[in-house]
């Protein structure tokens, strides 16, 4: 019951607000504050049109236009600078090709040097070889001959002893021509 | 004088959604001559301090990487710029200081006025209307001199048929004074209204402590203030933007009548 009551008499309330607020009317249609307003508001838009128009859009639009610059100058010495980037690129990959090349003539080069020396070497080498084996050789020969003398000396010797001890008288010739008969046969 | 008593006792709720936009003195309790400083004043000058606070100072720097209140002045300007550039043409960037000035001031008056307890100016249509009227004069007397009667062209339509030339015309002479009307009606009636539903939202609010429809009551008118606010933000950003487009629409008018 109470809460009814209540909220009667606010309602009631509210709308006695309302025709009152009527009654006054709306503020914006109190015309005795018009030139009040009106006053004001020239001299707020002539301050705010002052300071634009002379300190502050001059003023930004300096700073937009500095930026844009800047940037753009920027980007111009980006673009150089990549250009330059890719010229070292190129002179470097050039660099790189012609040392190649350079290298191989170089390899080739030594590889001839040390062919011609090998060659002289082991013709060298091979003069040698021959030279020693005919040296050996010969060595070998005058050693078989000394051998073969030595061993019809020897059978000679050993032929007249045998004889001698036979009891024969021995003929040095006759043994002589025996033992070389006996070598060869 | 009841509503006034019960605005002070403890029951009943206090609709006054219109007191906010009293015009009262700053200083004392006088009659309101056209030069006493009234909140009018105190909220105009405030909308002004902002501005020049963030475009002059904050523009004092001319930092190559702005600081965060240079930079929010830098894009301001560049929204505006272009906004003139694009609607009304090359030549019109010369009144661009003008057209900022506009924007400027109807967009830092109402985000001022959103500020409880404040007072916002363009919610008058004193105001507005000055503002509006005044560029519609300003705009007029330019396409006259600048076109001289060939502003009347304006009106003329030379690719309707030549029966309906005339009848055109009367319309056109008519929506053109209509413009400043709505140009300035809809930015007072759009703030106002605003406030206003925001203010008898605000009346509900103190409901449960008169009775229980309150614990309903409260909650959901506390929430609806805070949905308004949030429009109400938005509609103080649009409407400026409204108004400064079509400063920018009319300008272009003034400056190329042709169609």
């Amino acid at each position: 019951m109470t809460t009814t009551n209540t909220t009667t008499e606010a309602v009631a309330g509210a709308a006695e607000a309302g025709h009152e607020a009527a009654k006054a009317g709306m503020p914006q249609l109190d015309f005795s504050t018009f030139p009040n307003q009106i006053f004001w508001l020239l001299v707020t838009l002539l301050v705010i049109y002052f300071v634009l128009s002379r300190v502050a859009l001059p003023r930004i639009g300096a700073t937009l236009a500095e930026r844009k610059g800047a940037i753009t100058n920027d980007l111009a010495a980006a673009e150089e600078l990549k250009l330059k980037a890719v010229a070292a690129e190129k002179a470097y990959n050039d660099a790189l090709v012609s040392a190649r090349v350079e290298a191989g003539k170089i390899v080739a080069q030594a590889k001839a040097d040390i062919q011609k020396d090998l060659d002289a070497a082991i013709a060298r080498a091979d003069a040698e070889i021959a030279a020693k084996a005919a040296e050996s050789e010969k060595s070998i020969g005058e050693i078989r001959a000394g051998a073969l003398e030595a061993v019809t000396a020897v059978a000679t010797d050993t032929a007249g002893e045998l004889v001698a001890a036979l009891g024969g008288k021995a003929d040095a010739a006759a043994v002589q021509a025996a033992v070389t008969a006996a070598l060869k046969g | 004088m009841a509503g006034e008593a019960q605005a002070h006792g403890e029951g009943g709720l206090a609709f006054h959604p219109l007191d906010q936009f009293k015009v009262t003195p700053l200083f004392g309790d006088g009659p309101i001559e056209w030069y006493t400083p009234t909140n009018v004043t105190l909220w105009m000058a405030l909308a002004a301090i902002v501005i020049i606070l963030v475009f002059a100072v904050g523009s004092k720097g001319r930092a190559l990487i702005p600081s965060r209140v240079q930079s929010l002045g830098e894009m301001a300007y560049g929204f505006v710029y272009k906004m003139v550039e694009d609607v009304a043409g090359h030549d019109g960037a010369k009144f661009f200081p003008l057209i900022m000035t506009l924007f400027l001031f109807i967009l830092s008056a109402n985000m001022l006025g959103l500020l409880p307890g404040s007072f916002t100016p363009t919610s008058h249509i004193a105001v507005t209307a000055i503002l509006g009227f005044g560029f519609f004069i300003f705009v007029t007397v330019l396409g006259f001199v600048k076109n001289g009667a060939h502003f009347l062209g304006l009106f003329w339509m030379s690719d309707a048929p030549l029966i309906l030339r005339p009848i055109i015309a009367v319309i056109e002479v008519i929506s053109y004074f209509v413009r400043p009307v709505s140009h300035s009606i809809r930015l007072a009636g759009n703030i106002m209204a605003g406030h206003a539903v925001m203010k008898v939202f605000a009346a509900f609010a103190p409901m449960i402590l008169i009775s229980a429809i309150g614990v309903v009551v409260t909650p959901v008118s506390i929430l609806a203030i805070t949905a308004i606010y949030a429009l109400e933000v938005l509609v103080a950003f649009i409407q400026a933007y409204v108004f400064t487009i079509l400063a920018c629409v009319y300008l272009k008018d003034a400056l190329h009548p042709g169609h």
